[in-house]
């Protein structure tokens, strides 16, 4: 049985009040600590920033604070307080929240909503069951704990009251100091396929996303940025662009220039009209110059090792045999499906934003500082995202609609091109991996990873497997610094870390003679039973993913013309692993099928998580098989789908998706099943051809795919 | 700028728009017809696509001008109660994750079972390689596909 604290400090987690109309409403933190975690209440202070409503008519309303941008969690988030409310998910109704004050604190976390609100969620439902409870308890003046809820209802005996009726009376009934919370094998709403919110919108053409909103009056900007990282702008001339029917205004703002029109197509009609003269004597890097400086650093020991368990410089130089392989992988953009957009009206003091932001905070705070305005002068309203993939955690687009507004005295909607998109990115930076492994005596005596990528990030997970499970070990990491803008990309850094060290585990194997399987296993073994340091994953459960793939992808077993691929990754605090089916076909090697097994603890949503899953794998073999982006002067030589491959329907593998089952409270789901797609692939690849990939994308390595 | 006169979703509908906007935008923009989506302006994704005369074409590379008379439906027209055999099939099958591209996967697969109404899991890939879901929800959209086809 849990029990949770509803209060710290006399301080609440929750507030009632009346619900204007009649009813009740609840506030709670959609992502608070609850109880057992708070260490430090003060810093833990609680932020109303969501509503549970229960109306006269019975009818629940949830608003959720969290933007949408398909990880499912306006339908998941809700279902946990749908759960401990113990009512019927059908008289639940889910509404976005805006940014307001009334709710100040909204992020999408990478992965995380679900599992930082598991238990806040529930408080709130379980809450606003048990003060349902006692307000029948005071109607019938019975104990409260005689009573029990189901479907909406406080039922005593052959007695009922519903929520509804209830509501009004809830009002003054004080907060439970704690509540109980429901054993997960008593669940009837978590651990059920329910469908998507949003869904009778979406296949019917509503207009939920940021690109459909539309305000009366308002202008459409497409802005011309510099064509390279580290050009200028010295000047441009827009006789042209103007005379463009339903244009309707130019305005240079820094290094760009909008062109405002009466609709999209005049706006880029502009735009192509418009006569730049760019600075290009600045820094303008390109790929080649990325490449040679990531190969010094692989070449160069760090001053500071992420990681070094007894000596693996030493191990090396003992070695019968050090064998060593380099991994390699270019910048990405996104390309969300809906290109990046955001609605803007500045008037006077007021800023109104609407659109698609994964940080919507983040970016009023810093639209107030550009403007020079309040944030309380600010409302921003969420919209549905197209895709978020990281790119819609910075606001880069939404600053300029302001920008742009402000500039012209106009609202305006700021519209990218798929060119505009692709070229003026936050792409997933470039990176390389080195792998080195001592053998002696036909055992693993060392391993040392030298990682290097772009951009000051952290290329390591050093206490992630195999940490741990080998005695002499070292992790290092180094960057190059760039102007091109890079940032999160989903599953950062490991989408291409777990690509990279999972091939490298497989060319081991093979050198050592093992099964590719049997050499994770060991290692993991030594990791559970007598780990070398601290280490920041569970060894257990990864062998019990390993297992369940292996078991339900036949690994090992023969199957004519089929090789077979394996691959393992823990991220997220989520473990899978995957087993791709390569086949040839007239020379050419095609995934059929990839098998996974996840452990993310309670599955909240199964169908949901398996749509997650599968598509994590696609578009992991995706971006491995394709994703090609490079720069030549500082200038992307990707802009559109006719130069750029997304992965399509013909070359998408069925997924085969299998849960360990588990009472563990849930973990991410958005991200893990990608890391460790590329690898699968790339080591099925190498069975089925005998070619060995070692840089994406593979389409260029293995010539004759695709 | 040039005024036309266009039958969509079976109502007729006047236009003033230069010749070369392509009918995405005169959708979006001119009537507020949202459903249909912006994702390439090149023909390569398939976010855009709409029937003219009961044929998928990608309404970003379709200007205004050749339209004349053919009839154009959109995802909103596709039904009147979201019960088209694919949007059930889509609802039973929960399809979408960001769900942008769903509608015009959605009207690609409508023309598809318009020609073809028992087609193989070969001529699906085929018809449907056209739409990028960069979510890639490929494998639920096909499975969606099939339970329509089978439910006609
Ligand atoms: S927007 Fe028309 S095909 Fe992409
Ligand atoms: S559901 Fe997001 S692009 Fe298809």
């Amino acid at each position: 049985m849990t029990v949770i604290k509803t209060k710290v400090d006399r301080r609440s987690f929750l507030k009632t009040s009346a619900l204007a109309g009649g009813g009740l409403m609840i506030g709670f933190n959609w992502a608070c600590s609850s109880s057992a975690e708070v260490k430090d209440p003060a810093s833990a202070w609680f932020d109303i920033n969501a509503y549970l409503t229960i109306a006269n008519n019975g009818e629940i309303t949830i608003m959720s604070p969290n933007p949408e941008i398909g990880q499912n969690v306006k339908t998941s988030m809700p279902m946990l307080v749908a759960e401990e409310l113990d009512v019927d998910w059908k008289d639940v109704i889910v509404k976005q929240a805006p940014l307001d004050n009334a709710f100040p604190r909204q992020v999408a976390g990478g992965s995380q909503s679900i599992r930082s609100s598991w238990k806040s969620m529930r408080m709130a439902g379980a809450t606003a069951r048990r003060l349902m409870i006692e307000t029948a308890a005071k109607e019938w003046a019975v104990d409260a704990n005689s009573l029990t809820t189901k479907g909406g209802y406080v039922l005593n005996g052959s007695k009922k009251l519903s929520y509804g009726e209830l509501a009004s009376k809830a009002v003054g009934i004080e907060i439970p100091e704690e509540v109980t919370l429901k054993e997960p094998k008593d669940f009837t709403i978590i651990g059920k396929s329910q469908k998507n919110v949003d869904l009778d919108e979406i296949i019917t053409g509503k207009p939920v996303f940021g690109i459909d909103y539309k305000q009366e009056g308002m202008q459409y900007a497409v802005v011309l940025r510099p064509p390279a990282f580290g050009a200028k702008l010295k000047s441009f001339d827009d006789t042209e662009a103007r005379k463009v029917n339903g244009v309707n205004d130019v305005i240079q703002f820094g290094d760009k220039v909008a062109v405002l029109g009466n609709n999209t197509w005049a706006a880029m009609k502009g735009k192509k009209a418009l006569v730049a003269d760019w600075d290009m004597s600045g820094r303008l890097e390109d790929t080649p110059y990325h490449d040679s400086e990531m190969n010094k650093l692989l070449n160069k020991r760090v001053e500071r090792p992420s990681r070094s368990d007894g000596d693996a410089l030493k191990a090396m130089a003992s070695a019968d045999k050090v064998f060593e392989k380099t991994y390699e992988a270019p910048f990405l953009p996104h390309n969300t499906m809906e290109p990046m957009n955001f609605f803007a009206d500045v008037t006077g003091d007021k800023v109104k934003l609407v659109g698609p932001i994964q940080t919507p905070a983040g970016t009023r705070g810093q639209i107030a500082r550009l403007l020079g305005k309040s944030p309380d002068d600010i409302t921003l309203e969420m919209t549905r995202m197209g895709g978020g993939f990281g790119r819609r955690l910075y606001g880069d687009f939404a600053l300029e609609a302001a920008e742009i507004s402000q500039k012209a005295n106009k609202a305006v909607q700021v519209i990218f091109s798929r060119e505009d998109d692709m070229t003026a990115g936050t792409y997933r930076p470039a990176s390389k991996y080195k792998f080195r492994a001592a053998i002696k005596d036909g055992k693993l005596t060392g391993y040392h990873l030298s990682g290097a990528g772009i951009g000051r990030n952290n290329w390591v997970r050093p206490d992630w497997f195999p940490a741990g499970g080998i005695e002499n070990y070292l992790i290092e990491s180094s960057y190059v610094d760039s102007n091109i803008t890079t940032g999160a990309w989903r599953a950062p850094i490991t989408n291409f870390l777990a690509v990279a060290e999972q091939c490298f585990f497989d060319e081991l194997a093979a050198e050592m003679g093992q099964d590719a399987i049997q050499l994770r296993l060991d290692i993991l073994e030594r990791a559970k039973n007598n780990p070398v340091g601290e280490i920041d994953y569970e060894p257990a459960k990864m062998i019990g993913v390993i297992k369940l793939a292996a078991e339900k992808g036949n690994w090992g077993k023969a199957e004519s013309g089929v090789s077979k691929g394996f691959s393992a990754y823990y991220s997220h605090n989520t473990y899978v692993a995957e087993v791709a089916d390569v086949i040839m076909k007239d020379g050419n090697p095609i995934v059929k099928n990839v098998t996974v097994a996840v452990d993310c603890g309670i599955v909240v949503n199964p169908d949901a998580a398996i749509n997650q899953i599968q598509g994590g794998v696609v578009d992991g073999m995706g971006h491995a098989l394709y994703g090609d982006f490079s720069f030549v002067n500082g200038t992307p030589q990707a802009s559109n789908f006719n130069n750029y491959r997304l992965i399509r329907t013909k070359e998408a593998p069925t997924v085969d998706v299998h849960f360990v089952e588990s009472l563990n409270d849930p973990t991410g789901l958005g991200e893990p099943s990608l890391p460790p797609a590329g690898g699968a692939l790339a080591n099925a690849m190498a069975k089925a051809t005998g070619n060995r990939l070692y840089k994406i994308p593979f389409v260029k390595d293995q010539m004759v795919f695709g | 700028m040039a005024t036309y006169q266009l039958t969509i979703n079976g109502k007729q509908q006047t236009v003033e728009a230069d010749a070369d906007t392509p009918m995405l935008w005169v959708l979006r923009d001119h009537l507020d017809l949202k459903g249909t989506k912006f994702g390439c302006g090149i023909a390569q994704c398939g976010a855009c696509t709409i029937h003219m005369d009961g044929n998928a074409v990608r309404s970003c590379s379709i200007p205004v001008s050749a339209v004349s008379e053919a009839k154009i439906t959109t995802i909103e027209g596709l039904s009147k109660k979201a019960d088209h055999v694919l949007q059930k099939a889509w609802v039973e099958h929960d399809v979408p994750q960001c769900g942008y591209c769903q509608a015009g996967q959605i009207m690609n697969a409508a023309a598809l079972l318009q020609r073809n109404s028992s087609p193989s899991m070969d001529e699906i890939e085929t018809a449907m390689n056209g739409n990028l879901c960069r979510c890639g929800t490929y494998n639920k959209i096909k499975a969606a596909i099939s339970s329509a086809a089978s439910n006609l």
